[in-house]
């Protein structure tokens, strides 16, 4: 079996173009099903707010706006600085590569320290998913199914978010160990739409639980 | 002959690559020992794999079946009590759907044959495939843990509020299936990449077998549908566990949004069963008429309608549920439709047949049960359809009739239909083709026993899940139990001799025992590890019989030539050979 | 078709009924038709173009497009029909007509209950007037059931926090039965309900006089007939099984341990409270799946019981 010079190239592709375009098309795949998964908590939304659309009025307002708009914003620059990411490494600048990672996962871990401030106050007044709601706050009886659908949904996000930051860590890694350049960097390219579409659920979930009021 | 010949349209030069019909060194010899199976990459090995999981698995769903129909041979206790019979039903029905027919053709043959037939030496991401057959096992594990930690007796469809409120093992089988569904999504994934960017030059999507179409229609449904079913397991789970309201109306749920939520999927999912069985009837009829399959591009789109059209269909198994009396009423119109392309493909296979040569070989006897059995399956489907009818069959026997005529009857028979043809090539064997044929009949004998009488039982008011029944049944219920025998026998031959094939005594089975032109029947028997030692241009389509075999041997040399930019010649213009 | 029809459908007793069937006949004949055609191709091809040596010559026409359509359209037509067909019958068994006598059901696991306007309750037996449209208002106290009575080809799934309805006119006086057709758990296939259809006179006679215990009926020997019609039998025997809940037998009087530790004697304010709270005290060793039947057995009901039980002491 002839061996490839190249040695990031599959035994089973023809050239690095065909495994390139192969492994996006792969991660848009993917990506579709993450959509999908969403797409069922979002319509689960749409319909419990049409039943219950006073609530949802209601309970958008002890939801903290600014912290989500914060978040927001962390999140539409930590999209920019992974694209920039993609940039350095196909000028083949590996330190600037390696920054740009960091500073984005600086982003993300500062998305979920906020997250960590606004669900620890919410269990502070007895805001809990399901069973456990104590909250008096709202006058409502669904008011815990609210809050359930809040927290599953952001909390299906924010498990998005680690494992985002567990493979842009592995990101780092490998090119600190000179794995990515300028006709090799693949991985960063998908991972880097896998971070896109998690930015994208966001922006949805954004207005959708916090711009109700 | 002329062995070297020029592409007009780009001065590719292909030649002809002959060898011998058995290689030295076949794909299982290549790497060797348990270790190199369980953490190979190579499609081939994998799709064994599969094929065993999936055939211990439909032992196991198989016994269940038949203890379940043991326990009905009297109308009240026979051996079992109604918490074990429920739980019984419950598993048989997880099992046959989420470890034998959802992965059934796309994991064991699709994989094994995928890459082979658009002449690639794997899919996509081999190391994806790997972890999907994990992931199945890992779903399969959390199943059946199930069983010891209380079992499940919701019915395979965990309806709620019964399953969020059930003291059963709801979690760990729901959490099995959600877990199986990323085994379902990433094969998928992998075949819709491999299909797109890994054929060879000249395999347009005209000269696709009509396997790879079907196998593409599946698993497009599988990254569409499947991930909604995820997310209403995961929503189930959350719900039994912190109590979330979303399906249970005494936390302020609504139990009909669960039914919604889970036939969205659920209904998509019959789909990716039957479709790939359409895909291995397509080749079986071709090449045993030996004809160019009629009406290729129906046949081939048919899929892709069925594919889309399946997702706006899901109410029809919700028409007495609660639901509007609009939606049920746009949900039967749009499944009428849905069975139209679906007769479609029917009325084509047919007439494949037609001044054909037509050889009656076992895999041909497969295809023609399934023609029979699908059928009814499908005219039982428009009964079921029909609103004022469902009103009265819905829930009963007929269901249960119907399902497994078009589950069994059609994807399971032409299951076996596929290993049957395919059987040679993946083993370089052939099993004995009189107790093969001895087996398929007592099949047939034994599936219309057990399950036609279930039409009448159904129609005449039998209701289904049930533990007892009244005694007018019950002699119809004893008939069926017999034929279960049957198809217990039927099984057990098949069993027998595929394995007896494998050992000393085995039949060694020549290249192309059919003489089929699709690309893994051009390759050696049993494929070596890259699948090909060239890489194949392809000159004529897959059911091209009247052509000699000698110009389906083309290709260029070795497999990953630098620089070389074979994958964009995909249209060699040669469409015939200078001999 | 319709002696081909009676092997399939149980008889028809509903106005509705016949629609049904003759639908059902069509489209079975229609399939069975079309069934047949197919395969007597198939088997005519099979024999005239069996392969007869590696020379055969075979055609190499493999599309026609004009076929297509026709055998895509006539199909088209025919589905249409039979959608049409279905579409009409399922609007009338939806649309139970305006002066429909209405009964109320209740059902839970695992038995039915019907309540009528006069007050009456009648447990897991449904008495309905011939010649008149009933129309029943169902709900259910748990999980998901369906009401259904093959007789009459009418069904629909009984909801918890919702009601949902079905309505039918029974042609004449007779007995059928009912099935819980959605499955509920351990008894679901025991979950069944008698109806008998009385003249339009026998009905009204019957409102008027029971819905309770007939002044000629000794209270232990009606509360022997609630304890087989109002489900009680599904769970507590009366020979000393032990099935989903306690024996009856030799029960009065006993002292029953409870699965908090305390204890209690069984007397006629244990029997009751039982009955109406069921779950408050649970017995050692038993699961508390008992419904209530608060405002389904009335309190002459729950003396006959009581009554029925008491005389269970006696026997060995």
């Amino acid at each position: 079996m002839a061996h490839s010079s190249n040695s990031t190239l599959a035994h089973h592709f023809v050239d690095s173009e065909q495994q390139f375009d192969a492994s996006k098309m792969g991660m848009w795949i993917f990506l579709v099903t993450e959509i999908l998964f969403f797409g069922g908590l979002f319509a689960t939304y749409i319909i419990y707010r049409a039943w219950y659309p006073d609530l949802y009025i209601m309970a958008s307002s002890q939801l903290d706006t600014s912290m989500g708009a914060i978040n927001t914003g962390i999140l539409i620059l930590s999209s920019l600085t992974m694209a920039l990411s993609i940039w350095a490494a196909q000028h083949n600048d590996r330190k600037k590569t390696t920054i740009f990672l960091a500073v984005t996962i600086i982003c993300a871990i500062s998305f979920m320290i906020i997250k960590y401030f606004e669900y620890t106050h919410k269990f502070h007044l007895g805001i809990f998913p399901g069973a456990n709601y104590t909250f008096t706050g709202i006058d409502h009886v669904k008011a815990p199914q609210f809050f359930s659908i809040y927290f599953m949904m952001t909390g299906l996000h924010g498990i998005h978010v680690i494992i985002g930051i567990g493979l842009i860590s592995w990101l780092i890694f490998k090119n600190q160990k000179q794995a990515f350049n300028s006709s090799y960097y693949t991985p960063i390219e998908i991972i880097g739409l896998y971070w896109h579409v998690v930015d994208i659920i966001w922006i949805f979930l954004f207005p959708l639980l916090y711009l109700i009021d | 002959m002329d062995n070297t010949i020029t592409s007009p349209k780009n001065g590719l030069k292909i030649k002809r690559f002959t060898s011998p019909d058995h290689p030295k060194v076949n794909f299982a010899q290549a790497e060797k020992g348990i270790k190199a199976w369980l953490t190979t990459i190579d499609h081939k090995k994998i799709g064994l794999m599969y094929l065993g999981s999936i055939a211990f698995f439909f032992f196991i769903g198989g016994l269940l079946a038949l203890t379940l129909r043991l326990e009905l041979w009297t109308p009240a206790k026979t051996f079992l009590d109604a918490d074990a019979y429920n739980q019984v039903f419950t598993l048989h029905g997880a099992i046959m759907i989420f470890l034998v027919l959802v992965p059934s053709v796309p994991a064991a043959l699709g994989n094994f044959f995928l890459p082979i037939m658009v002449g690639a030496k794997d899919v996509a991401f081999p190391r994806l495939n790997l972890l999907s057959f994990y992931i199945y096992l890992a779903g399969a594990f959390f199943s059946l843990y199930s069983i010891v930690t209380g079992a499940v007796d919701t019915g395979w469809t965990f309806y709620t509020p019964y399953s969020a409120q059930s003291s059963t093992s709801v979690v760990s089988m729901t959490f099995g299936v959600f877990v199986l569904g990323f085994s379902s999504i990433l094969t998928g994934l992998n075949f819709i990449v491999t299909i797109h960017k890994l054929r060879v030059p000249g395999l347009t999507w005209g000269k696709l077998p009509l396997f790879l179409w079907a196998i593409y229609a599946t698993s497009v449904i599988q990254i569409l549908a499947t991930p909604v079913l995820a997310i209403t397991l995961l929503l189930l789970i959350m719900e039994r566990t912190l109590q979330i309201g979303i399906f249970d109306p005494t936390l302020g749920g609504d139990p009909v949004l669960y039914q919604h939520f889970f036939w969205f999927y659920s209904h998509p999912a019959v789909y990716i069963m039957i479709l790939p069985g359409f895909g291995v009837i397509s080749e079986i009829i071709g090449i045993f008429s030996k004809r160019r399959v009629f009406g290729y591009w129906f046949i081939a789109l048919s899929s892709i309608a069925i594919a889309l059209m399946g997702f706006l269909v899901w109410g029809h198994h919700m028409f007495v549920s609660g639901q509007s009396t609009l939606s049920s009423i746009v949900f039967s119109m749009i499944t009428f439709l849905v069975g139209i392309p679906t007769g479609i493909k029917i009325f084509n296979w047919v007439a494949t047949m037609y001044k054909g040569s037509i050889s009656l070989r076992t895999p041909m006897w497969y295809a023609l049960m399934f023609l029979f059995l699908f059928t009814i399956g499908g005219f039982t489907g428009i009964m079921l359809g029909t609103l004022s009818v469902d009103v009265h069959l819905h829930d009963t026997y007929y269901v249960v009739a119907h399902f497994h005529y078009v589950m069994m009857g059609g994807m399971l028979v032409a299951f076996l239909g596929g290993i049957h043809l395919w059987w040679p090539k993946m083993t370089g064997r052939m099993y004995n083709e009189k107790l093969a044929n001895l087996a398929a009949f007592l099949i047939f004998v034994g599936f219309n026993m057990t399950f036609f009488t279930q039409f009448i039982l159904g129609s005449k008011g039998m209701p289904r899940r049930y533990y007892n029944y009244i005694d007018q049944f019950q002699s119809l219920h004893q008939f069926s139990t017999v034929g279960s025998w049957v198809l217990g026998v039927g099984f057990s031959i098949i069993l027998y001799y595929l394995l007896h094939s494998l050992g000393k005594k085995g039949v060694i089975a020549p290249k192309n025992p059919w003489g089929a032109r699709s690309l893994e029947w051009i390759t050696q028997t049993p494929p070596v590890m890259e699948n090909f030692e060239y890489t194949p241009v392809v000159i004529h389509g897959p059911y091209d019989f009247h052509k000699p075999i000698a110009e389906f041997e083309y290709g260029i040399e070795g497999s990953d030539s630098h620089g070389h930019e074979h994958h964009k010649d995909q249209h060699v213009n040669i469409h015939s050979v200078n001999v | 078709m319709d002696k081909l029809g009676s092997i399939f459908l149980p008889p028809a007793k509903s106005t509705i009924a016949g629609e049904v069937d003759s639908l059902f006949n069509f489209i079975n004949g229609t399939s069975l038709l079309i069934l047949v055609a197919i395969m007597a191709v198939i088997f005519y091809l099979l024999i005239k173009y069996r392969r007869k040596s590696d020379d055969d010559v075979i055609s190499l026409n493999d599309h026609n497009t004009a076929l297509e359509i026709v055998w895509s359209t006539i199909p088209v037509f025919l589905v249409v029909y039979i959608f049409y067909r279905g579409f009409t019958d399922y609007i009338k068994i939806g649309s139970a007509p305006d002066d429909a006598y209405e009964i109320q059901v209740i059902g839970q696991k695992w038995n039915w209950t019907f309540k009528y306007a006069n007050g009456n309750t009648s447990p897991n037996v449904l008495h309905v007037p011939a010649g008149r449209p009933v129309k029943l208002v169902m709900q259910s106290r748990d999980v998901l059931h369906s009401f259904y009575i093959p007789d009459y080809r009418v069904k629909h799934d009984v909801i918890p926090g919702r009601y949902t309805s079905l309505w039918f006119e029974a042609i004449e006086p007779g007995e059928s039965t009912v099935f819980c057709t959605e499955y509920c758990g351990t008894s679901h296939s025991n979950m069944m309900a008698r109806v008998i259809v009385h003249t339009g006179e026998e009905f009204d006679k019957w409102l008027k006089e029971s819905g309770g215990r007939p002044s000629d009926t000794p209270l232990a020997e009606y509360g022997k007939q609630l304890y087989s019609k109002s489900g009680c039998q599904t769970c507590h025997s009366i020979d000393g099984t032990k099935l989903v809940g306690p024996s009856y037998k030799g029960a009065f009087g006993a002292t029953h341990t409870f699965a908090d530790g305390t204890s209690a004697v069984v007397d006629e304010n244990y029997i009751k409270n039982s009955i109406l709270n069921p779950n408050a005290q649970v017995v050692a060793g038993y699961a508390p799946v008992m419904p209530t039947y608060q405002g389904i057995l009335s309190n002459d009901d729950i003396d006959a019981i009581i009554e029925f039980i008491k005389e269970l002491k006696e026997l060995k």
